[in-house]
């Protein structure tokens, strides 16, 4: 976006957060990407939930695969790891390193050919495992990096900026992952950071698989008429069902909403999720419901956005694999290797 | 009539029948009665991609002289498989023996004049002594176990010894076995002539060694080398490796206080996930593998070049198959070695490991750990289907306790905290290995952003020339540091002075030591040297050089070691002389005389300037 070198040092006044870390801290390198670009707003809205969790930024691992969306963890938590994989394969390498140390907080940043198209396989296998991540599309319905070919999830019938209509059915993420048993499923939009905030601070607390996928339009190559993920119809089509307050803690609830508008809901972290309804009727913790209700305003060319679908019993793939509870990779020969004792007894065994 | 073969202790029985018919335990019942005895014996099961309904065999090789390769030809032929008859026939060596059931009479036609028909009533004497279809089957295969310990003279106290092993605590199934077992030896006693020429007679040349298969070997190797994840998607023959490690951390890996595993297994949804998932648990410093065959590396080719370039530690055990993918998933090949050596896209190269059995299977799975993490880079154990699926007699399996797993160059939290220079692609000792952080050390050092090549020492993003030459040619560097830490080649020297030497490596080492020996007994002598690892050791250069001309024998169409050779050691390949068994069989020393052999009598003509001279 621009050329000139971030200042590094700080304002002796900004402020600090309970882990002791100035927003500033979050923050990474300066973004490559165009000006305007959706995805900057994703990495701000990142930057500013886990500044607000007090998280310690080198207990995050962020990892993506390949494309425009997976060059953005370079642009935020500069003290974190990354890991900039191979395109489409980001959620295996995140599972094996969320398999080699489960203390960390693992963010997998995709996009919607990352995910949708050559992806495809991965994305539905880790979130059927139900590997505890935060997993975000960032999805404009373009490969931008390769100057503007549709991805898997444009539209039928959008246009690309070459006036090409699109002839193919889009692949519905949000449908899938609740199919698979993603067990927070949230939509927003880059241009609303008020919503995407909150849901990306719910997702980090959740303990399984979460997924966000966040509309996020391309100004170089899907921005214009006729284009289904660009700002101005996003805008003018986004259909939010609820709007989420995070809370940590579940003695700060206050009843502050009339009864019937807010639901609130506990997750295993002790962390609470508050939710204003805006759509009446609409429960995000009924998945059945929750599935027709996404296809019938889909039909109708509504982009629903919110915390679409949670589950508070969440488990995740440890849990289900009943790993021990001391991260993998801090386990030395002491703790794996059996010796040379049980090796005399096996030994005996294959005589 | 031809004279009937007569040997004890070195003979070759083969077990023709159909699969899913419960033959296997039967035939290694055999094999194990006759290893109980003291005599060495060398099993191959030769099976169908298939789970019933297709021939199968089972190649017992009775060998006092513990050579393990498989001889080539058959002397007793158990032939239970109407399917394969008449080729079954055809393998017998002259003087041979032909063991069959006789229930439905066949014409003379279907049999041959040179060979001994011992033809017993199998199917009649079942379906009067059982009533239960799948009891008539399974038990006729234990019937003719029992008729072959009275015609080789199997002593049957051994067998019953081993159902009793078998069987503990199931005493029915024990009672009905050792029944069938009698059933079928007191009716040979009675009608066959016991015993034939091919015996058995009690040795002491076993030892202490195991009987056990490459792929629990080296799933052995896995969990003694510390490693705590595995993923990996089913293919033949390396599924059974996958399944091992499970068994065995069953058993070795659980927390005894909460009932908790200490590793962590996915079966990936395919190989590209499978290899995904080991290269992020290396990256978070977990120790990790994944086991697979051909088809299944070229799935995971462009993850093991990131792997590489970003140095990344990680395990690969490839058990080698013919290939493609409907390729010979059954057979035996080491058809790997170009496409493991050089897996990826822009200029890679990994360490290969070399196993010739389940022992150097568990060792080098083990090491493998180490050198991965050592090296920050993909380390590949290049076994086969011959050893990773047959049970092998071999040394037993040792550890050396007390001993820390190497993990490498790790940049701790003390160091950073103490100002330590950090570059993680940074040459710091001269021998191309960097330093590496693990996610979540240090608060405000030593994170990295983790990608292929666009980087710099600092892993600072960079498209820059100087940087990628410089990666580069660290990366070559850290190639040659692995030389001599991989394992060594072992020498095997003639008896007398030579000037022709041999190469050889895996699954062939038995054929070859006994090749070596006939070779030496006609005269015929040969210096060897088995390598072990890839990038070859300085030491097979010297060897090559010493000898006028030197063999080099393989398990695959285009002479892959050697290209290696040639390529990496830069040995030049007129002194190169391969000889190549591909037909998805296990080389036998037969083959390896027969071509040496002939290679020398072609040459043996004295060159015109010498005879002139």
């Amino acid at each position: 976006m621009t050329y000139l070198a971030k200042p590094k040092l700080h304002h002796p006044s900004l402020s600090k957060n309970k882990a002791g870390y100035t927003r500033r801290d979050y923050e990474g390198k300066i973004s490559t990407l165009c000006a305007g670009c959706g995805h900057d707003s994703i990495s701000a809205a990142i930057i500013q939930a886990c500044w607000e969790l007090d998280i310690q930024p080198h207990r995050v691992a962020k990892l993506s695969g390949i494309g425009c969306s997976s060059k953005t963890p370079d642009y935020f938590l500069g003290n974190s790891h990354g890991f900039n994989s191979v395109h489409g394969r980001m959620p295996s390498v995140l599972t094996g390193a969320n398999l080699a140390n489960r203390e960390l907080l693992y963010l997998g940043v995709s996009g919607d050919g990352d995910s949708a198209s050559i992806g495809i396989g991965q994305f539905a296998h880790s979130i059927r495992r139900g590997v505890n991540m935060v997993y975000i599309v960032e999805n404009n319905g373009v490969y931008g990096l390769t100057k503007g070919q549709f991805s898997a999830t444009a539209d039928k019938g959008s246009k690309s900026k070459r006036g090409v209509v699109n002839s193919d059915e889009p692949l519905d993420l949000i449908g899938m992952a609740l199919l698979l048993g993603a067990t927070y499923v949230a939509r927003s939009f880059s241009g609303d950071k008020k919503q995407l905030v909150p849901l990306i601070k719910g997702a980090i607390e959740h303990q399984g698989a979460a997924f966000i996928d966040v509309v996020s339009p391309c100004v170089a190559f899907n921005n214009h008429a006729g284009s289904t993920k660009s700002y101005e119809y996003v805008r003018q089509h986004n259909e939010a069902v609820n709007r989420l307050d995070f809370i940590e803690g579940r003695e700060e609830i206050t009843a502050d909403y009339a009864p019937g508008e807010t639901v609130t809901v506990y997750q295993h972290d002790g962390s609470a999720l508050r939710l204003k309804k805006l759509a009446e009727d609409y429960d995000p913790t009924d998945r059945i419901k929750v599935m027709n209700y996404l296809q019938e305003h889909a039909a109708r060319g509504e982009v629903i956005t919110g915390l679409l679908y949670f589950d508070a019993e969440a488990e995740d793939l440890h849990r289900h694999i009943n790993t021990v509870d001391t991260p993998l990779n801090q386990l030395g020969a002491k703790e794996l290797c059996p010796g040379n004792a049980e090796l005399e007894k096996i030994n005996a065994s294959l005589r | 009539m031809m004279t009937p073969i007569t040997a004890t202790n070195d003979f070759v029985v083969k077990f023709a029948n159909v699969n899913g018919s419960g033959s296997a335990s039967a035939n290694e019942l055999f094999a194990r009665a006759i290893l109980r005895m003291g005599v060495p014996v060398s099993p191959r099961n030769i099976f169908p991609s298939n789970i019933q309904g297709l021939p199968t065999w089972y190649e017992v090789r009775v060998t006092e002289k513990g050579y393990l390769g498989r001889r080539g030809g058959v002397d007793l032929m158990v032939a239970m498989n109407p399917q394969t008859w008449d080729n079954d026939l055809k393998e017998i060596e002259a003087g041979g023996y032909l063991f069959y059931d006789n229930s439905k009479p066949l014409p003379d036609s279907k049999f041959r004049p040179d060979i001994t028909r011992i033809g017993m009533p199998l199917t009649e004497i079942c379906n009067t002594t059982y009533t239960d279809p799948r009891q008539r089957q399974l038990f006729k295969n234990i019937i003719y176990v029992g008729a072959l310990s009275a015609l080789l003279e199997i002593d049957p106290a051994v067998i019953e010894q081993l159902f009793s092993e078998q069987y503990k605590g199931k005493e029915a199934l024990l009672q009905s076995n050792v029944k069938a077992l009698h059933l079928g030896r007191d009716y040979a006693l009675k009608h066959l002539p016991c015993p034939l020429g091919l015996r058995v007679k009690r040795a002491d040349n076993v030892g202490d060694r195991i009987f056990t298969d490459g792929n629990s070997a080296a799933a052995l190797g896995a969990v003694y080398g510390g490693a705590t994840v595995c993923a990996w998607y089913p293919i033949t023959p390396s599924s059974s490796l996958a399944e091992a490690f499970m068994g065995y951390c069953k058993k070795l890996r659980v927390e005894a206080e909460t009932g908790k595993n200490k590793c962590a297994i996915i079966q990936g949804e395919d190989e590209l996930a499978s290899i995904g998932i080991a290269i992020g648990a290396g990256w978070n410093g977990a120790r990790s593998f994944t086991a697979t065959s051909g088809p299944g590396i070229s799935l995971m080719t462009e993850f093991i070049g990131l792997a590489y370039f970003a140095e990344i530690p990680v395990v690969l055990i490839d058990v080698q198959r013919g290939g493609p993918s409907t390729g010979m998933p059954t057979r035996t090949q080491q058809s790997d070695l170009l496409a493991c050596a050089y897996a990826s896209h822009g200029d890679t190269k990994h360490p290969l490991l070399f196993p010739e059995d389940p022992t150097e299977c568990f060792e080098m799975t083990a090491q493998a750990f180490d050198l991965a993490e050592r090296l920050q880079t993909p380390v590949f154990v290049m076994t086969d289907l011959d050893i990773g699926m047959n049970t092998r007699l071999c040394r037993p399996f040792s550890w050396k306790d007390g001993q820390e797993y190497d993990r490498g160059k790790l940049m701790t939290y003390e160091k950073l905290e103490a100002g330590t220079d950090f570059g993680r692609y940074m040459e710091v000792d001269g021998d191309g290995i960097p330093y590496r952080t693990l996610p979540g050390t240090h608060p405000t050092r030593g994170g990295y952003f983790t990608r292929g090549t666009t980087k710099n020492r600092y892993a600072m993003y960079s498209e820059a020339g100087a940087d990628y030459v410089e990666n580069m040619t660290r990366l070559m560097r850290k190639f040659d540091t692995a030389k001599s830490l991989l394992p060594q080649p072992v020498l095997y020297p003639a008896a007398k002075t030579t000037g022709y030497g041999a190469i050889f490596y895996g699954s062939t080492s038995p054929a070859m030591l006994e090749a070596l020996d006939v070779l030496a007994e006609q005269g015929i002598h040969v210096n060897a040297m088995r390598v072990r690892g890839f990038p070859f050791a300085n030491e097979v250069n010297e060897f090559v050089a010493v000898h006028p001309g030197t063999f080099v024998i393989e398990q695959n169409r285009d002479a892959q070691l050697r290209t290696l050779l040639v390529n990496d050691s830069k040995i030049n390949p007129a002194q190169l002389i391969s000889i190549l068994h591909y037909d998805g069989t296990p080389i036998t020393a037969r083959f390896i005389v027969e071509q040496i052999t002939r290679h020398i009598g072609a040459h043996s003509v004295v060159p015109l300037k010498k005879a002139v001279a």
